[in-house]
């Protein structure tokens, strides 16, 4: 039975869809997590505490890896085999079928983004505050505790060129999922054409969700580091 | 009408080709697109030249012969058609049409606009029957079939294996074939028994022949000219995994 997972084209599929899932349902919790640091500053710290250097926070962080480099090396795999299939001589002439996504077409193209975008926010938040801890550092390279997510979420986005580029991560992610959320339940067989529009529309606004979570932080702590005043924090 | 035709001309299968422009004058709108190819082979007869060659049997769109990429797209304008159900007035007096065979690795050009589709006969050998003796005809109410599932097997059965799904795919995935294949004879009670040993085999016959993974891009049911839904691929997907899991 475990091979198919290997040699099989649906059982790659199937590691796509169940690590995508994974993902997805990390991402959402990440937002969540994200989203108190609009609200209380003093909570999202709590949260970045709770979640520093302990064991269970260690294991979720290695599976995470783990998640993105399977889902990543089967994406390239199949892209592989696929690039084989389609055979080296293309169409001169090309159209857009109808109903068909620019996102479903370019998968790997977004992944690559999103995975640039995670390499930054490794660098930008992860390296500032999980690895300091494991380092047994007191204060990361900005002399902030490693603790205080919120102080770094200030620092990050009072930069125009951060804000900018986590947007473009952000967008690239929501095209992703426009078509990987729907994507997910097609491959393990839970779609038909009365559920198609339904999980498409469930797909739209689990992506946009994910986007609006992520850009409102970015954005509110942009304006708020222009104008102190703005974000209501005088 | 006057059309200027950009057609893929190719010796053999070892051959490289290249495209060539011929222009047919004075064709009725009313002319099918095979026709209109009809006229311009004659004509290149008469010019003591070699006729274009293309695959086309029955010209009603039952058959799944012809086989044409006509302007970016499989079997040409329109939707729900074969080749040979497109006619000229679907196309601007005057227009540069561009025909292409199939391109994918599992479907080699044999000659000019004629590929090699014998893999979707070896991936219905694979599983795409059932195993019952052949006796005389049963009453046909002798297995009573609920209405819905007849008529969904027999949209999955409307597949004449043209080709065009893999052949429009990006990935050049046979799944929309081996789906429909696989869907109208698991809603039947005959096919039922056999579902999951079918189901099996024919994606491991698929894969051995070098067809891509699906990605669910849907181009394959916006491109079949008997539209057959992406539906059955999540059926496929169920029957394929439920019976790798049961093992």
């Amino acid at each position: 039975m475990s091979s198919f997972l290997c040699n099989s084209s649906v059982g790659k599929k199937l590691v796509m869809s169940i690590s995508g899932c994974a993902l997805v349902l990390f991402i959402l919790f990440h937002m969540a997590m994200n989203m108190t640091a609009l609200f209380s500053p003093e909570a999202y710290n709590a949260i970045c505490g709770f979640l520093g250097a302990n064991w269970y926070a260690l294991v979720g962080t290695a599976g995470l890896a783990a998640l993105v480099v399977l889902h990543f090396a089967y994406a390239l795999i199949l892209t592989v085999n696929n690039y084989r299939a389609r055979g080296s001589q293309r169409y001169a002439v090309t159209v857009q079928e109808k109903g068909v996504s620019w996102a479903s077409k370019n998968m790997l193209v977004l992944g690559f983004i999103v995975l640039g975008g995670l390499g930054l926010h490794l660098f930008n938040f992860w390296a500032k505050m999980q690895l300091v801890e494991l380092t047994g550092a007191h204060t990361n390279s900005l002399g902030l505790a490693p603790t205080d997510g919120a102080a770094l979420i200030a620092y990050t986005f009072s930069q125009w060129y951060y804000v900018a580029l986590y947007l473009v991560w952000f967008a690239a992610l929501w095209f992703h999922l426009t078509h990987g959320v729907w994507s997910m339940f097609q491959t393990v067989g839970w779609a038909n054409d009365t559920w198609y529009p339904r999980l498409k529309c469930i797909s739209n606004l689990v992506a946009t969700i994910i986007f609006l979570g992520f850009a409102a932080v970015a954005v509110f702590y942009f304006i708020r580091s222009l104008c102190p005043c703005c974000a209501g924090s005088c | 009408m006057n059309f200027n035709l950009k057609i893929w001309r190719q010796k053999d299968a070892k051959s490289k080709g290249a495209f060539e422009t011929y222009r047919v004058e004075n064709i009725s709108a009313d002319t099918s697109f095979l026709e209109m190819l009809d006229i311009l082979n004659n004509n290149l007869i008469h010019e003591g030249k070699e006729p274009v060659a293309f695959d086309h049997d029955c010209r009603e769109g039952i058959c799944g012969m012809c086989s044409l990429h006509i302007d970016g797209r499989a079997h040409g304008p329109g939707d729900g058609a074969t080749t040979c159900q497109i006619y000229m007035r679907k196309f601007k007096d005057g227009a540069t049409i561009t025909i292409e065979p199939w391109r994918s690795a599992a479907f080699p050009v044999i000659k000019d606009l004629v590929v090699n589709r014998s893999a979707y006969d070896e991936i219905l050998q694979a599983g795409g029957f059932i195993s019952v003796r052949t006796n005389s005809v049963p009453d046909a109410n002798a297995i009573p079939i609920p209405k819905a599932d007849a008529d969904e097997s027999m949209d999955a059965a409307a597949c004449i294996g043209c080709g065009a799904c893999a052949a429009t795919c990006k990935n050049g995935s046979a799944m929309l074939f081996v789906a429909a294949r696989v869907s109208s004879l698991a809603k039947l009670p005959q096919g039922r028994v056999e579902g999951a040993r079918r189901a099996k085999a024919m994606v491991a016959k698929m894969d051995e022949l070098g067809f891509g993974n699906c990605t669910n891009t849907g181009a394959c049911q916006a491109e079949c000219p008997k539209s057959i839904s992406i539906a059955h691929i999540a059926r496929l997907n169920r029957e394929f995994l439920s019976a790798k899991f049961e093992d």
